[in-house]
């Protein structure tokens, strides 16, 4: 039996997750605020995943940069590789909210959106 | 509404949405959302909208229904003048000086960064020292990035959410130094910017001295006693071209002063009533230039509460609140907003924001009366870095009579 | 061949630029730094003192209270902001009244106008804040308060338009004498003059022993101050200084030109001419020292701390005259305080020795002594306001909040004769970036117009010129380089 706590990151409130693993499966999850921490508790322990937020360069717009984020978590693991994609692509002005800026990203199924307009 | 930031755009939908229809935006920066358009990262709007959205889009969301209402807005403004009787005046290079005179005004400055000064870190002054979140326009806006090793002192959400930025960039952050023994940021933001990249987060500690003449070249940092000062024999080294600082925000009211408005010592906003209206009838305050929050979301929750007090103010003027009562912070408690309540208003229910002084684990928080204790709730952990909200129903105030005084404490055990 | 050439731009070098550009001469000023006003003039208690300190005879009580009558013609001719504030030396004991009287006397005998001996009753009426352990005080009226930047620069400007030539970044190198002129080395550059004037601040001692004049050595004296934002400028009126010690006029606490309380400065002998930095200690003094004045500040409102460091001259007097071993070398060296005070005197005692020397001196006839007035935004009335913006509307683009600058200032400030090159060249012309925020805001803006008005990129910002850039990299520049970065 292995035990360990996880701050489970999906709201502000960050609950310290006490997690009772045995062979290789989640037996208990203790401290959760809410309903979701069992989930979160799964994923972090086996398949942890990350909103990636960052930017990508833009032509003809007022900014030199266009914050982007992953539209749904990606493999943590994958979050310095997927960081390398987007550094080299650069998108062209005008651009709105929620457009994909890069479909599937390392084959991961989720796109990468604008997060705001330029123009 | 002074400021287009979060605050501003908040108060302005919801006042247009109560039927007042001439509303108007003054901004200094060249376009609306105020810091959110530089806080690329994801948390915000959980509560607001049940997602998590970055900054931009949180924005993106009231500017939208800003320009859906018509609401007007002027970029680029700076206001140099409120006067108590709500004359405005205010600059920019498109109509000059204009002066404006208003039914009523909601300021929503926002806060600014603690510079190093504040703070006096010896050493040298060569560039390559900023705040980070002047650090965070550059990354994320300018698209230049400040240097490639990195320290910060501090560790405000700002400083960590800065160290993951620096991070994903390609930059090294060797460390973040905290004085305190606990962090002023969000655990999740400890989780997320320093553990996933296994940062060192260093409690207790300082940076004692800054080297470098031209640019940063190393700091010296140092464990600090329990009265925060620096150990001897506690330095060590650490070479780096950049230090962050994200040792505090502090509400900007440069201009509510000028206003008559008088402030709180302990938040360094306004002293206000539950509807946030100031010492200065007619003139509200909202968001961080009020109390620094920890989300986007209770700033827009607070706009709507300024937005709803500022359409009562122009519907019915000014009005003496028959039974005020005072909200006072006790034992454990750094501070309250509001400070004082207009009973004889309160309509089902307001809220209480307040901060503890200190880290408490399971203790408790207790609502006092010059009457009788209100009540009391458990909490499993009080930390001055996480805000604490209290909702006070009418029914509770109406428990004892004539209620004068409030005051909130932190019990432990 | 120029016929003077000037090492230095600091205070000294700026008003002896200044004073010789009033004659038909050729003129060069030579700058190792990227501006003026960026050693010792930059870094000071920017008092324009009355005069009662300095022993009697020596060049230092002449040139200070000369040089201190001269103020207000400069000021209004160079728009300069400028306070005759009036000092104080409050004494705590009657021991040390005694030595107010003796200042008293001292000034007397260095001309010194407008003093008195006060009472502890006019003191506290003077400075309600005072401590109630202060018992009386000597009350100059003459004293007053600067801008000491404003002072540099604009003394640098008129020069400029009145044809003196500025190189900066040229640290003088290597000095040849030859029969009847010099050649002086920088690394980019080989100048040749016949008179050599050394206003090297710190570092006038090297420049003396490079050329071989009498040998003298300069020592650098650090002080450390504090300055406390302006809602605490209040708290004292005038320049409050407590009785001298040997190492100099103590601790004082002063209001700033522009409404800043300034506390400071420590005295220490350092050996590094280039020391820079704030110590913990030396700020502690300065606290302790001015809380001895008054306790009615709150540090939290200080918006920041330096060290300036003073250049001691081993002779105990400012070292102005020709070289006799070097003839046409002539040194304006030790100027530590009063310097700033004493810059324009200085500067008419200069000229006097070249003209001595046998440099044939005949003024211009369009010698321009004004320069054109600087707008200061702030400063106006709102009429006044309306109709600046009317002309440029650059002028209603608020720069830096704190100070209320516009764009408008800071692109006068990079367009002006020895216009600004870097992020303090503007904060020194401008005051953006020295207010509560101290540069948090609008550090990204003033950074983006210097780059559009010197045609340049955000890379080549620099904070004060050399290796001092702001932002070292690109964003994603960093990924391109193959890092070993794991999760």
């Amino acid at each position: 039996m292995q035990e360990r706590y996880i701050t489970c990151i999906l709201c502000p409130q960050g609950c310290n997750l006490k997690v009772q693993i045995d062979d290789g499966k989640i037996v208990s999850v203790k401290n959760n605020g809410c309903e979701k921490g069992p989930g979160y508790a799964n994923d972090e322990v086996f398949h942890p995943t990350r909103v990636l937020t960052t930017t990508v360069r833009i032509r003809k717009a007022k900014l030199p940069l266009l914050p982007v984020r992953t539209q749904k978590p990606i493999p943590k693991g994958k979050i310095f590789e997927a960081m390398k994609v987007l550094a080299g692509i650069e998108v062209e002005a005008p651009v709105t909210v929620g457009q994909v800026i890069y479909s599937n990203i390392l084959n991961t199924g989720v796109d990468v959106i604008a997060t705001r307009n330029m123009n | 509404m002074i400021g287009g930031g979060p605050a501003g755009l908040g108060a302005a939908v919801e006042a247009k949405k109560l039927g007042i229809d001439d509303v108007l935006i003054l901004e200094r920066d060249r376009e609306l959302g105020g810091i959110l358009n530089q806080c690329i990262h994801n948390g915000f709007g959980l509560q607001e909208f049940n997602e998590e959205l970055t900054g931009p889009e949180y924005a993106d969301r009231f500017i939208k229904q800003v320009k859906e209402l018509g609401i007007e807005y002027k970029l680029d403004t700076m206001v140099l003048d409120i006067t108590p009787d709500r004359k405005i005046t205010a600059v920019n290079s498109h109509d000059g000086l204009i002066e404006i005179e208003a039914g009523a005004v909601i300021l929503a400055m926002g806060c600014r960064e603690r510079p190093r000064g504040a703070i006096n870190i010896p050493g040298s002054r060569p560039a390559g020292i900023f705040t980070a979140g002047t650090a965070q326009r550059f990354a994320n806006m300018e698209g230049y990035l400040p240097g490639k090793e990195v320290v910060i002192l501090g560790s405000g959400d700002i400083g960590l959410i800065m160290a993951r930025r620096f991070t994903l960039e390609g930059a090294k952050v060797k460390a973040v130094c905290e004085i305190m023994p606990y962090s002023s940021g969000l655990k999740r933001n400890i989780v997320q910017c320093l553990d996933d990249f296994g940062i060192p987060l260093l409690l207790r500690h300082t940076v004692v001295r800054i080297h470098g003449k031209d640019r940063v070249e190393g700091v010296t940092i140092a464990e600090v006693d329990d009265k925060k000062e620096p150990i001897p024999g506690t330095e060590k080294y650490i070479p780096c071209d950049t230090l962050l600082l994200s040792v505090g925000l502090i509400p900007e009211n440069e201009l509510s002063k000028k206003a008559g408005v008088i402030l709180d010592k302990n938040t360094g906003g306004a002293y206000v009533w539950d509807d946030r209206e100031t010492t200065t009838p007619g003139i509200f305050a909202c968001g961080n230039v009020l109390q620094v929050h920890d989300l986007v979301d209770n700033v827009t929750d607070e706009s709507r509460i300024a937005a709803q007090g500022a359409v009562r103010f122009l519907k019915e003027g000014e009005k003496t609140e028959p039974q005020p009562i005072n909200i006072n912070p006790g034992d454990g408690v750094r501070y309250v907003v509001p400070q004082r309540v207009k009973k004889s208003r309160v309509e089902g229910a307001f809220k209480m924001f307040l901060r503890v002084t200190d880290v408490y684990e399971n203790a408790k928080l207790v609502v006092d009366s010059d009457k009788g204790r209100l009540f009391a709730i458990n909490k499993r952990r009080l930390s001055p870095g996480e805000m604490e909200y209290i909702n006070v129903t009418q029914r509770l105030l109406n428990r004892f009579p004539d209620i004068r005084e409030i005051t909130i404490k932190v019990e432990r055990g | 061949m120029y016929d003077v050439l000037i090492i230095g731009g600091g205070v000294t070098g700026s008003a002896i630029a200044r004073e010789m550009s009033r004659y038909k001469l050729n003129i060069c000023l030579l700058e190792k730094e990227e501006d003026v006003c960026t050693g010792t003039s930059k870094a000071n208690s920017a008092i324009i003192h009355a005069g009662y300190d300095p022993e009697p005879g020596t060049l230092k009580a002449r040139l200070n209270v000369r040089g201190n009558a001269m103020f207000d013609e400069l000021c209004e001719n160079l728009d300069i902001p400028f306070k005759r504030n009036g000092s104080l030396v409050v004494a705590f004991s009657e021991e040390e009244m005694k030595k107010v009287r003796d200042l008293y006397d001292r000034g007397i005998k260095n001309g010194v106008p407008d003093m008195e001996i006060i009472d502890r009753e006019r003191l506290k009426k003077l400075e309600p804040n005072i401590s109630d352990d202060a018992i009386g005080a000597l009350y100059a009226r003459t004293a007053g308060v600067i801008c000491p930047f404003t002072l540099t620069i604009a003394m640098a400007e008129n020069a400029a338009m009145n044809g003196v030539e500025f190189f900066f970044n040229s640290p003088v190198t290597g000095i040849d004498k030859h029969e009847r002129y010099f050649t002086v080395h920088t690394p980019d550059n080989v100048f040749e003059a016949r008179y050599v004037i050394n206003a090297a601040g710190l570092y006038a001692d090297e420049i003396n022993n490079m050329v071989g004049g009498e040998p003298f050595k300069i020592r650098p004296r650090k002080g450390e101050y504090l300055i406390l934002d302006k809602v605490e400028g209040d708290v004292a009126h005038t320049v409050i200084f407590q009785v001298p010690t040997k190492m100099g006029k103590g601790i004082l606490v002063t209001p700033t030109v522009h409404g800043n309380l300034m506390l400071g400065p420590t005295a220490e002998d350092i050996e590094d001419k280039e020391f820079r930095e704030t110590t913990p200690e030396g700020i502690q003094k300065a606290i302790e020292g001015a809380m001895k004045t008054t306790r009615a500040f709150n540090l939290r409102n200080v918006i920041t701390t330096f060290t300036g460091v003073r250049p001691v001259p081993d002779t105990e007097d400012f070292i102005i005259g020709e070289s006799k071993l070097v003839p046409g070398f002539i040194n304006a060296s030790g100027i530590e305080s009063p310097g700033l005070t004493s810059a324009p005197a200085i500067a008419e005692m200069v000229v006097d020795i070249v003209k001595e020397a046998g440099l044939h001196m005949e003024e211009k006839p369009d010698f321009n002594p004004k320069r054109r007035p600087v707008i200061r935004f702030n400063e106006l009335t709102d009429e006044e306001k309306k109709e600046v913006i009317k002309q440029n509307p650059a002028y209603g683009h608020v720069i830096c909040r704190c100070e209320t600058i516009t764009e408008g200032e800071i692109i006068d400030a990079i367009r002006r004769p020895v216009g600004a090159r870097s992020l303090d060249g503007i904060k020194r012309r401008t005051r953006a970036q020295t207010g509560r925020c101290q540069a948090g805001f609008c550090t990204p803006r003033v950074a983006e117009i210097l780059a559009r008005e010197l045609n340049m990129t955000l890379s080549d910002v620099t904070k004060f010129g050399g290796n001092s850039k702001l932002l070292l990299y690109r964003v994603k520049e960093l990924l391109k380089e193959d890092g070993e970065k794991n999760v």
